[in-house]
């Protein structure tokens, strides 16, 4: 008897008769709460030493530029779906206090002017390395010859063939692009109020795959006022379907030694949310 | 070996030495007492603080129960639907009766890639079986990446806490552990834990960027999606469920839940329950195959079915492994978790690591506890250990021949059974005690007096009055 | 109202002054004391320890002791926890359906004494007068099996001289367990010392509890440390007036 069925029939004769109960849910079930309250998701973010900055829809641009002024970015990558106009209030001569180098492999230094539908763009008048690349840009470039380059942004399941399939340099282009960065711009699936979470759909352009947000050591997050949900429950049901999912609850962090709380261990050690009004 | 209704036990890192030998050598270690009691307390409070936030806790723990009963009533179809959706999405699955079959399958697996060096996302049942062990028999490393298992695997020292298997250790021993285990580290490294946490992030950068197999478990494995999910703090996880281009994810069957709205429950549980925090810094949901990823799951029983058999021990299997138990338990507070001689320490460990290997390879752990009930009140998916633990004594007792002490047993029942005896017990235990308090009365008059026998006793003071 | 007292083996053959505490509270307070004579032990001790099969008589013999009582009281939460949440388990676990069914009436009429106190005759103050520094230790089954809470404070609180002082991690197990206190005895003793630790902070030169099994062990533990601290149960404080 193959493995397989001998732990079914091990588990047949083990269970016994069905007397189960249905399922009691009477806690507070998605759809009961109302939205989130976007006081509370921001206090909580805080309890978790995340930064937030709440500003009105029209003022993404300055507040991602602020932010990332504030953090002396200058090698950007965004998801490759996050709008361009995100980035756009952010320009190179923002960046202050590192001397420029040369850029790294084909990752090319954007210009003021952003990245564009075509790509990263090359020129640099400032002569240092401000760049917005978005990734999916230069994944696409890296790709072998005969794939689809087509399309503003490249749905993600390119990058994923470059990754893999591709083998080799496609993947160490990637890899570089997002170890060269000092920081990474998405958006996010759905956010939590009660427990001050940003969930990413990986699957999702303006989210990227998960090495993006994974590696850099800065990540900003830009959500809407109605991604955010008041508990759990909600963006569970929000979630159903999507595939590859990132739940992330402030910067990373350990307890390990005396459950002292260390924030900064493998992934990003700051957080950043830009939340819309 | 077979254990309860025939079912074959679980093998892999499951015994130890009898408890109370092995907690003698704990209790003997006043630097640990004093790790243990300073981390559990840390970690009491803040799980009651945030368990209180909750308006709804109690019918998300009794939620939790019962979808872990539902899944545990129908486990042969929720598997069956869990292999299903995952084959769909190109995820190999594998199934292994026991530790040695699920060491092997890993093994293979990981031969097949031609790795010397696998990293791994920190996993329960991955140290129950014991496959970093396996993999050293076919000359692989395996890096530990949570902060806590590396301090355990690089001080070469055994985990004794679920979710901090250091927890023994303190700032100054770690510091020690790094000195002389990781190599390049600074000399001049301080006990700050902050310096601690960027060693070892600086000395597992390099294998996240350049091992390509990982290896993981899972703290939820949804039938219906085939999705895995992976509950941590420090990303490790995600770097080794990312990076790499080879994941096998090792799963206790026990680990499935129906149906992805049952996270809804668990997602607020766990992260309050384990460290005692609102949400954990990071949750990794897969389903099938990512990003190209070739993936595996193994199935493992190992004893789990056994488990299953008994209606009045399966409730472990509920076990999500928060440690909340541990945490509250005062008997686990002052022996620690190496005392247990089981991956699974604390109240939890003492029901369920007897259960997976047959009570007569763990029969001192369901005595390892005074049965004061806190890790029940604590449990956020209702496990009745007090009354498992008592249930499970009686498994041990009925197991055995006639001992010394089931033979007192009987004759005090007998005693008991009847008020006449009764009553000439008492008489004749007046002269006895009286005797005794020159006789040491063992584990009992090294550390308490006996009380003064009284002069009548209740019924002879009732009966005169 | 007729009370018939389960007095409970470790009472009646080693703390009578308990069993006389409780008659003479309950006497005081109007009610009349019975104490059937048929009565032994709950069991406790043979279930807790893995023998719940030679139990089955004990619990028997205790069911029918009381078969006739309208109201059970014990001056211990572990016995009557043992009655409310055990008997009726361990006879169906053991094919007795009807000891079963006749153990959960018994369940239904026993009360512990502060139970019984707070909620059946509804008296907080039951006219006591105990001028000393007392602090309560709130044993485990008391708490966490019948989850009495706050009522053995509440008559304690309403106690006239008394200096009740709180007692440090009052909730933690004292460490006696019944036969735990003998198979696992260093652990139990690490544990005792612990509770010893937080009884004699506070000062206090009575430590009070509604279970003398955990009083003999942490009043067995005092004595050895000649620490002039008195183990009391509660009935033996609440009995006492001017």
């Amino acid at each position: 008897m193959s493995a397989r069925d001998e732990v079914l029939a091990r588990v047949r004769r083990a269970k016994g008769p069905r007397e189960v109960a249905p399922v009691p849910r009477e806690y507070r079930a998605a759809g009961t709460r109302g939205p989130g309250d976007l006081e509370l998701f921001a206090e909580r973010l805080r309890d978790y030493h995340a930064l937030v900055r709440v500003v009105a829809a029209d003022e993404v641009a300055s507040a991602v530029a602020g932010a990332l002024r504030d953090r002396r970015a200058h090698h950007v990558v965004t998801a490759p779906g996050v709008p361009p106009g995100w980035t756009a209030g952010w320009v190179a001569g923002d960046a202050t206090g590192r001397e420029a180098q040369g850029p790294t492999g084909p990752v090319g230094p954007a210009g003021p002017t952003g990245p564009t539908a075509e790509g990263p763009e090359l020129s640099d008048p400032a002569g240092r390395i401000t760049s917005r690349v978005p990734l999916g840009g230069d994944a696409r470039e890296a790709l072998p010859a005969g794939r689809d380059q087509a399309g503003a942004h490249p749905p993600i399941g390119d990058v994923r063939e470059v990754r893999r399939v591709g083998g080799g340099d496609a993947w160490a282009v990637l890899r570089e692009v997002v170890e060269a960065a000092d920081a990474v711009v998405t958006a996010c699936h759905v956010a939590v109020a009660e427990t001050g979470t940003i969930v990413l759909d990986h699957d999702a352009a303006d989210q990227g795959p998960r090495l993006l947000t994974l590696v850099p050591d800065y990540h900003l997050v830009v959500v809407r006022a109605d991604q955010v949900v008041a508990g759990v429950p909600d963006a569970v049901a929000a979630l159903a379907g999507v595939l590859t999912q990132t739940w992330i609850s402030g910067p990373s962090a350990t307890s390990d030694i005396e459950l002292e709380r260390v924030e900064g261990v493998h992934g990003p050690r700051t957080l950043e949310v830009v939340i819309t009004r | 070996m077979t254990t309860f209704l025939g079912m074959p036990a679980g093998g892999g890192n499951l015994t130890g030495e009898p408890f109370p030998k092995a907690a003698r050598e704990a209790l003997g270690n006043a630097q640990l007492r004093r790790n243990l009691a300073k981390a559990t307390s840390t970690i009491r409070a803040k799980r009651a603080n945030v368990v209180g936030e909750l308006p709804d806790w109690a019918q998300l723990r009794a939620a939790g129960a019962a979808i872990k009963d539902e899944v545990l009533a129908d486990l042969d179809e929720h598997l069956v639907r869990f292999e299903e959706a995952l084959t769909s999405r190109g995820t190999r699955v594998h199934w292994a009766r026991d530790a040695e079959e699920a060491n092997r399958i890993v093994c293979d697996l990981v031969r097949a890639t031609g790795t010397r060096e696998v990293i791994k996302v920190k996993s329960m049942a991955t140290v129950e079986i014991g496959v970093n062990e396996a993999l050293a028999g076919i000359g692989v490393h395996a890096v530990e990446t949570d902060l806590a298992e590396l301090i355990v695997q690089l001080g070469d020292d055994r985990s004794s806490h679920i979710l901090v298997p250091a927890i023994h250790r303190n700032r100054a021993e770690i510091r020690e552990v790094f000195r002389r285990g990781m190599p390049g580290v600074d000399p001049g490294l301080t006990d700050d834990p902050r310096a601690l946490a960027e060693a070892a992030r600086k000395h597992l950068r390099q294998k996240f960027m350049t091992v390509d197999v990982a290896i993981s478990g899972a703290n939820f494995a949804v039938a219906e999606t085939g999705s895995l999910v992976v509950v941590e703090s420090e990303g490790n996880g995600r770097m080794c469920l990312t990076l790499p281009r080879t994941l096998i994810s090792v799963v206790g069957i026990e680990k499935l839940v129906p149906s992805w709205r049952d996270l809804e429950v668990f997602l607020q549980l766990l992260p309050r329950s384990s460290t005692g925090e609102r949400m954990n810094p990071y949750t990794s949901v897969w389903t099938g195959p990512t990003e190209g990823q070739t993936s595996h799951v193994v199935l493992v029983d190992n004893g789990r079915t056994a488990t299953l058999a008994d209606p009045d021990g399966r409730a472990a299997l509920r076990c999500i492994r928060c440690s909340a138990c541990l945490n509250s338990c005062p008997v686990y507070e002052r022996t620690g978790g190496h005392a247990y001689g089981s991956t699974y320490p604390g109240p939890i460990g003492a029901v369920l690591s007897p259960q997976l290997t047959g009570v007569d390879r763990n029969p001192t752990l369901p005595f390892a506890s005074s049965l004061c009930g806190v890790c029940y009140d604590v449990c956020p998916v209702a496990i009745d250990i007090p009354s498992m633990l008592v249930h499970l004594r009686e498994r041990v007792v009925s197991a055995k021949r006639t001992t010394p002490e089931s033979t007192a047993m009987r004759a005090l029942a007998w005693a008991m059974s009847d008020a006449r005896r009764w009553r000439r017990l008492l008489g004749l235990g007046r002269f006895g005690r009286v005797a005794s308090r020159h006789v040491p009365l063992p584990g009992w008059s090294t550390a308490r007096d006996l009380p003064e026998p009284p002069k009548e006793t209740f019924r002879d003071w009732w009966g005169s009055r | 109202m007729r009370v018939a007292l389960f007095v409970t083996c470790l009472v009646d053959g080693l703390f009578p002054d308990v069993g006389k505490a409780t008659v003479r509270l309950l006497e005081r307070l109007g009610h009349e004391v019975v104490v059937p004579s048929a009565q032994t032990c709950c069991g406790q001790m043979h279930i807790n320890t893995g023998y719940a099969g030679q139990a089955m008589p004990v619990i028997r013999n205790h069911v029918e002791a009381f078969e006739g009582a309208d109201v059970i009281v014990a001056p211990s939460g572990s016995c009557a926890g043992s009655v409310r949440h055990q008997h009726a388990d361990v006879a169906r676990a053991h094919g007795d359906a009807t000891l079963a069914e006749a153990a959960a009436g018994t369940a239904e009429r026993t009360y512990e004494l502060s139970e019984f106190l707070v909620d059946v005759l509804g008296v907080t103050d039951v006219g006591a007068y105990f001028p000393h520094r007392v602090t309560y230790h709130p044993t485990c089954h008391s708490l966490r099996v019948l989850d009495v809470r706050d009522r053995p404070l509440r008559l304690l609180r309403a106690v006239e001289g008394i200096d009740l002082v709180e007692l440090p991690s009052a909730e933690t197990c004292c460490g006696f367990g019944g036969t735990f206190a003998l198979k696992n005895a260093d652990t139990s003793t690490a544990m005792l010392g612990d509770k010893m630790s937080a009884v004699l902070s506070t000062k206090a030169g009575v430590v009070t509890a509604g279970d003398s099994s955990c009083l003999m062990h942490i009043g067995g533990g005092l004595s050895r440390l000649r620490s002039g601290v008195r183990p009391l149960h509660l009935a033996q404080i609440l009995e006492q007036t001017r």
